[in-house]
């Protein structure tokens, strides 16, 4: 008979069957992604994957690291999942470049690799474009709904690569975020309900195209959630802090704050709750951190979506959060089995 | 006789001048205020968005440090040890002051842009640091060398900063140089093509910490390489002679 040791349950994950679901799970987004706003985010994934591939393998090179094995654990593949769906579908090819570039360089690598960056590399990689290239990263390609106009492949692969196109104006093709047009509409006076009304909006007064890519993102997640690809507090303590957020600000004044269902299904919200925040290495470890770290992030969202200069504010709400999670973690130490407090 | 003064003279200067290299080499390279002591790093990283600013930022930072180490120096034989620290901000503040007038009399346009910065050398560690670091125990000659050298040390991570900042975040270098050095330096402006993409934050705060860290992770990178090639093989023997047997302790 063999003799076996403790211990006897085993966690059959591995970084990169994490990763995999992690992708698996975003694909129902990337397609709602497809459907709405046109081929063009097939583009910039592309793109995002070959300067991944290229810058980290420079990187490994100069830490003299091993670079076959930290190369398939596929923990890049996140952080490019993570930032092309926070840029515009249609920008320049160097948007994307750029982004991940610092974000796998100055997010990742000069902290160590995986498993030592304390900041979330795909969340630096969108701030660093937001507040370098701010005229590209707003350009937002409109869903065929709203604009009338439909992208085809060749359209979007021209507008990446030469920023010109022929066979439709370009100016009515891109515009203003749903969230960016309520916030500017309420700084010129006119109220939340007025502004929901117009023809970014559906029947139901939720936003073409955002609203589907957000639901799609929320049933991956939900994959993610069953499948334990993700720990329960971090989605959980996002939303529900947001949805008390946004119902009490909104119960409080519904004229300039928005309901909660505009907040829920605009910006990058439920990409944020499940696929962002729940990066185990950039976040809290403890049960209760989780959750604190979670809520965090929600009350910045709602505090720089309503009161911030940016119409959306996840990017800086989990690079904030990220900078607490050493305190965060100190105070939320779970009891050890056998002691008291 | 005559001959023995000339050797002894020869020998003292040569001296001299070797003591002068020294002070030079841990001024700019060893121990360079900004890359490894990190000190004066508010005005550096503030003004620092391109290159003139640094360049009448480090002019300013290095005329202040000639002028305190050289008047240190002189009184230092003269200031009880209690009240030194007293005597030498004053000297520093004139110094200041001084430059801060003259500034504001000949380089108008500069001193606007500097603004606040400028008063603010009083508070640059580095120049307290060098008064009595160096120029409160050495005699003047040797003061003044090493107010030159940490002065252009400082003033070089100043202007390569500014002018890392300035091309990646505006596209241009050299600009405005005109506010230093007068209508012909206007043409000094050089531009990267048109087709470039200014990447905002390098002129933003973030761009001076990621700018300066990278310009110390280089300095390390060339002392890592020259100590490497200096690495002489191990001496065996010499080795093994220092390690005793267990059982002889």
């Amino acid at each position: 008979m063999i003799q076996v040791s403790s211990p006897f349950t085993h966690n059959n994950n591995s970084v990169r069957k994490v990763m995999l679901n992690v992708q698996l799970a975003a694909l129902p987004a990337l397609f709602t992604h497809i459907y709405f706003f046109g081929f063009g985010i097939t583009i910039q994934w592309t793109l995002a994957l070959i300067t991944l591939l290229v810058v980290e393998t420079i990187m490994l090179k100069l830490r003299n690291r091993p670079i076959w094995p930290y190369l398939t654990d596929f923990s890049g593949l996140i952080t490019v999942t993570g930032l092309v769906f926070c840029i515009p579908p249609e920008a320049p090819w160097w948007v994307i470049v750029s982004g991940i570039t610092f974000a796998i360089i100055f997010g990742k690598h000069l902290y160590g690799g995986l498993g030592y960056n304390p900041f979330n590399p795909a969340m630096l990689g969108f701030a660093f474009l937001l507040i370098s290239f701010p005229y590209e990263m707003t350009q937002w390609t409109l869903p065929t709904q709203v604009s009338g106009y439909y992208l085809s492949f060749i359209d979007s692969f021209y507008l990446i690569f030469s920023g010109q196109i022929h066979s439709v104006p370009l100016d009515q093709i891109t515009g203003a975020t749903p969230l960016d047009e309520v916030k500017t509409a309420l700084s010129t006076g006119v109220t939340v309900p007025t502004s929901l009304m117009s023809d970014s909006f559906n029947a139901f007064r939720i936003p073409y195209g955002w609203a589907a890519v957000n639901i799609a993102f929320f049933i991956g997640g939900t994959w993610m959630l069953i499948s334990r690809s993700i720990r329960w507090q971090y989605p959980v303590g996002f939303l529900l802090t947001m949805i008390i957020l946004s119902a009490a600000f909104n119960w409080f004044d519904p004229e300039t704050y928005a309901p909660v269902r505009f907040h829920l299904l605009t910006g990058g919200l439920m990409l944020a709750a499940f696929f962002i925040i729940t990066d185990p290495v950039s976040s809290s470890t403890t049960p209760m951190g989780r959750f604190i770290y979670a809520s965090g992030i929600a009350v910045l969202v709602y505090i720089i979506r309503n009161w911030g200069a940016f119409p959306e504010g996840i990017a800086f709400a989990v690079l904030i959060m990220n900078m607490f999670v050493p305190i965060i973690d100190q105070y939320t130490q779970p009891r050890v089995v056998g002691y008291r407090k | 006789m005559t001959q023995l003064n000339q050797t002894n003279l020869r020998f003292s200067l040569s001296a001299k001048l070797s003591q002068y290299r020294q002070i030079a080499r841990n001024g700019v390279w060893e121990n360079n205020q900004a890359l490894v002591a990190l000190l004066g790093l508010c005005p550096l990283l503030a003004v620092t968005n391109n290159t003139v600013n640094g360049l009448g930022l480090g002019l300013a930072t290095m005329t202040v440090l000639l002028t305190s180490n050289l008047l240190v120096s002189l009184v230092r034989n003269h200031v009880a040890s209690e009240i030194r620290i007293p005597v030498f901000v004053a000297i520093i503040a004139s110094a200041v002051t001084a430059i801060d007038l003259w500034m504001e009399a000949y380089l108008y346009t500069l001193h606007g842009i500097l603004g606040i910065f400028i008063p603010l050398i009083v508070t640059n560690c580095a120049i307290l640091g060098r008064a009595e670091a160096f120029a409160s125990k050495n005699p003047v000659d040797q003061s003044l060398v090493d107010a030159f050298f940490v002065g252009l040390g400082f003033l070089l991570v100043l202007v390569i900063l500014g002018s890392f900042r300035e091309l990646m975040g505006s596209g241009t270098l050299f600009a405005q140089m005109d506010l230093l050095f007068g209508e012909a330096a206007k043409s000094l402006k050089l531009s990267m093509p048109d087709d470039f993409h200014p990447i905002l934050m390098a002129i933003l705060p973030p761009g001076a910490f990621i700018g300066l860290g990278l310009l110390v992770a280089l300095k390390n990178m060339f002392e890592q390489r020259k100590s490497e090639l200096n690495r002489q093989p191990l001496d065996i023997t010499e080795v093994s002679a220092d390690i005793k047997p267990i059982s002889a302790s």
